[in-house]
C-alpha cells in the first residue's frame, strides 16, 4: 500500500509499504477513506519530538471502513462499519481508562519500558507518533491497523460526510477539552493563543460552552479571519500588543481563562526577544521548546485563573515565571486529549447541526501530494489551514 | 537501498507495515538539502579555523591574525548550526554576510606583497565558489518557503456554526454547579 513515511528531519515521502496485518485478537484493520495532517505532525516533521525512526508511518487523524476484525473485537465491530479512529489508543479496562483518562491508558503503549524511563510513567499508545508512545504505524496510509479496536473507535452514521466527522479523531475533541478544562462561566473572557486548526476548534468550543467573550491571537491574517467568523475578537500579535489589547478588552483585569493552542514552536521574531533566546538555546540543545506563549499567559491571566494547554511541549523549557504563576494562584491543565471522553457529545452536536467542523478544511488532495502538503501547511502557504488527504 | 528504515524495522512488530520502496519526491526540496550541506560545511570549516588557526595563518601569510581566524571559526559554527535548523534561511543569510567578510579579509591579505599570494588566491576562489552556492541556496529557500504576499483568501464565511454564531453562543452549556462545588477536572 501507499503511506506517508518519515525518513528524517523534514523528509517525508509517499512510500510503498507492506500492508498491515492483524496481530492481536482485539485488532481491526480499516481502509482509510480520509485522513488529515495535524500541527503535532509538524513537531515530528521538525524532529522536535524525540524517538522517531526512519520508516515510521505518519498520521493520527484517520477514518475509514473496517475491512478485517480480530476475533475478540467482533462483538463491537464488523466488516463494513464506518469508524473514526481516535488518535489515543486505549484499552478501556485499566484504572485510567475507567476514569476516562484515555490518553494515559496504562496498557496501550507497547514500548512501556522506554516511556517509563523517559517520562517516569508510560502514557497511552498514539498512532503515527514517537516510539515513546508505542511507535504505532499511523493512518496517513491506505490501510491502518487499529489496536484495541473494540474500544479504540468512534462509529459514525452514514448521514454525515467524512469531512464532518473526521476531526472527531483529534482536533475537535482537543479544542473541546481545552475549553472544557477551563470550566467556562458565562462571565468569562477566554483568550486563545494560536488560530491553527486546534485554536479554531477551541474558539468554537468556548463559544458553545458560553464564554462571554473569546479572544483569538495569531499573526496569520486568513487564520484570524476564520477565528473572527467563529465569533472571536482577534489580536494580530505582529500589529498589536497582546498584553495591551487583552487588558483593554478585560478592563485591565486580564482574561480568566487562557488556552495555549500553539505549543513548542512559537513564532520567532525580534519583537519577541525571548523567542530569539529560545531559538539559540534550541540550536545548542540547551532547551527543547520555545515557551513564549506560556510566559505570556502567566503574565496576562487574571489571578486565580486557569491556563489550559493543548499545545504540545516535548521536553525542557526555560525562563518560565513559576513564581508569578504560584503567587497569582493559577491552575495549569494540560495533556494529550482523552478523545473518546468527549466524542459522544460532540457527535451529537454535529448531528444536531450545532457545529460543522469541516469549516476548517482548506486543502483536499491525494496521498501522493502529502509530502508537498507538509511543506505548504508548515509554511502556511496558499492560505492553508487544514489539509485532508484522500488515500 | 533503504538502510536506515531497514535497520529501524527491528523495532517494529511482524504485522507493522515496512517500507518496500521509498517514494521519489520528498518534502525536503533541493534548496533544503543544499542548506543542510552548507550547514555541515560551515561547521567543518569553523572547527578547522578554530583548532588550526595557526597553520591557516601561516599558509595564507597572515601571521598575527590567528585570533581573527578563530573568531571567524566561531562565526562559521554559529551560521552552520542556524543552517541546520528547521528554518535555515537566517543561517544561510548569515553565511552570505560571512562570505563577504572572508572575501574582504582575503583581499587585504592579497595586497601586502604577501609571499603566500598563491595560496590566498586559491582561498579567494574557493570562497567565491561557496558564495555562489550560498546565494543560490538563499534564493531557492526563499522561493520555496515564503508566503505569497496577500491578497488573503477570505474565510469570514467559515463560522463552523450551521445555525450562526449567535445561536451557537452557550448552545452546549450544561447546567453547571456553583463554582465552589466544582469537582475539578
Ligand atoms: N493535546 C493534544 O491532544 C493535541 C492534539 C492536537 C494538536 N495538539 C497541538 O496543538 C498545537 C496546535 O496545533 P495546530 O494543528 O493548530 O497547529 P498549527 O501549527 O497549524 O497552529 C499553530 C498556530 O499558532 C500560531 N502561533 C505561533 N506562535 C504564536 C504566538 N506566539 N502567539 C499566537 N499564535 C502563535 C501560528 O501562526 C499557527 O497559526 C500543536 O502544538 C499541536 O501539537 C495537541
Ligand atoms: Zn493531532
Ligand atoms: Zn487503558
Amino acid at each position: 500500500m501507499k503511506a506517508l513515511v518519515w525518513h528524517g528531519k523534514q523528509d517525508i515521502r509517499c512510500d510503498t509499504v507492506s500492508d498491515p496485518e492483524i496481530e492481536d485478537s482485539r485488532d481491526a484493520i480499516i481502509r482509510v477513506t480520509s485522513c488529515a495532517i495535524c500541527g503535532s505532525d509538524l513537531h515530528l516533521f521538525h524532529n522536535f519530538i524525540p524517538a522517531m525512526l526512519p520508516g515510521d508511518i505518519m498520521g493520527h487523524e484517520s477514518m475509514g471502513e473496517v475491512v478485517e476484525v480480530g476475533s475478540a473485537a467482533k462483538g463491537k465491530l464488523k466488516v463494513g462499519d464506518r469508524i473514526v479512529v481516535p488518535f489515543t489508543i486505549f484499552c478501556g479496562e485499566c484504572e485510567q481508562c475507567k476514569r476516562q483518562n484515555f490518553s494515559v491508558c496504562e496498557r496501550s503503549n507497547r514500548k512501556k519500558e522506554l516511556a517509563e524511563k523517559v517520562f517516569g510513567h508510560a502514557t497511552a499508545g498514539l498512532f503515527g507518533y514517537t516510539h515513546l508512545t508505542g511507535g504505532y504505524p499511523g493512518g496517513q496510509a491506505e490501510y491502518l491497523r487499529v489496536p484495541f479496536a473494540d474500544t479504540t473507535h468512534i462509529k459514525v452514521p452514514d448521514s454525515l460526510t467524512d469531512e464532518q466527522v473526521l476531526f472527531l479523531s483529534d482536533i475537535l475533541p482537543t479544542g473541546w477539552q481545552a475549553a472544557a478544562q477551563c470550566d467556562i462561566e458565562p462571565t468569562d473572557t477566554v483568550a486563545i493563543w494560536g488560530c491553527g486548526p486546534v485554536g479554531q476548534m477551541a474558539i468554537r468550543s468556548a463559544i458553545l460552552l458560553g464564554a462571554k467573550q473569546v479572544v483569538a491571537i495569531d499573526c496569520i491574517p486568513e487564520r484570524l479571519a476564520m477565528a473572527e467568523a467563529g465569533g472571536a475578537i482577534t489580536i494580530n500579535f505582529k500589529e498589536d500588543s497582546v498584553i495591551g489589547r487583552l487588558d483593554d478588552i478585560t478592563s485591565g483585569k486580564g482574561p480568566e481563562k487562557c488556552i495555549d493552542a500553539v505549543g513548542m514552536e512559537s513564532h520567532v521574531s525580534i519583537s519577541q526577544p525571548d523567542t530569539l533566546l529560545d531559538r539559540a538555546k534550541q540550536m545548542m540543545m540547551l532547551e527543547n521548546d520555545r515557551p513564549h506563549v506560556l510566559r505570556e499567559m502567566i503574565y496576562v491571566c487574571r489571578p486565580a485563573g486557569i491556563l489550559s494547554i493543548p499545545g504540545v511541549y516535548s521536553g525542557l523549557i526555560d525562563k518560565v515565571p513559576m513564581g508569578m504563576a504560584m503567587n497569582k494562584g493559577l491552575s495549569f491543565r494540560m495533556g494529550q486529549t482523552h478523545v473518546n471522553r468527549w466524542t459522544d457529545e460532540l457527535l451529537r452536536l454535529i448531528e444536531e447541526g450545532k457545529i460543522d467542523p469541516s469549516f476548517v478544511i482548506t486543502h483536499t488532495v491525494g496521498l501522493e501530494e502529502g509530502p508537498e502538503m507538509y511543506k505548504v501547511f508548515r509554511d502556511k502557504q496558499d492560505n492553508c489551514v487544514k489539509v485532508v488527504l484522500k488515500p | 537501498m533503504n538502510m536506515l528504515a531497514r535497520a529501524a524495522d527491528i523495532t517494529r512488530s511482524p504485522g507493522d507495515p515496512k517500507v518496500l520502496s521509498k517514494g521519489a519526491s520528498s518534502s525536503l526540496g533541493a534548496s533544503d538539502r543544499l542548506a543542510r550541506n552548507l550547514g555541515w560545511f560551515s561547521i567543518g570549516l569553523g572547527v578547522v579555523e578554530l583548532v588550526g588557526a595557526r597553520r591557516l595563518a601561516s599558509l595564507l601569510g597572515m601571521r598575527g591574525a590567528e585570533g581573527l581566524i578563530r573568531a571567524y571559526g566561531a562565526r562559521e559554527i554559529a551560521a552552520g548550526m542556524m543552517s541546520l535548523s528547521a528554518n535555515p534561511n537566517p543561517g544561510i543569510k548569515s553565511r552570505i554576510v560571512g562570505d563577504a567578510i572572508d572575501i574582504v579579509t582575503l583581499l587585504a591579505a592579497l595586497r601586502h606583497g604577501n609571499p603566500r599570494r598563491g595560496n590566498v588566491e586559491v582561498a579567494l576562489l574557493a570562497v567565491a565558489g561557496i558564495t555562489v552556492l550560498d546565494l543560490i541556496c538563499q534564493k531557492g529557500l526563499t522561493s520555496r518557503h515564503a508566503r505569497a504576499p496577500g491578497p488573503y483568501r477570505d474565510y469570514r464565511d467559515r463560522s463552523g456554526f450551521p445555525q450562526g454564531v449567535n445561536a451557537a453562543r452557550g448552545a452546549a452549556r450544561k447546567e453547571r454547579q456553583a463554582p465552589e462545588d466544582k469537582a475539578g477536572f
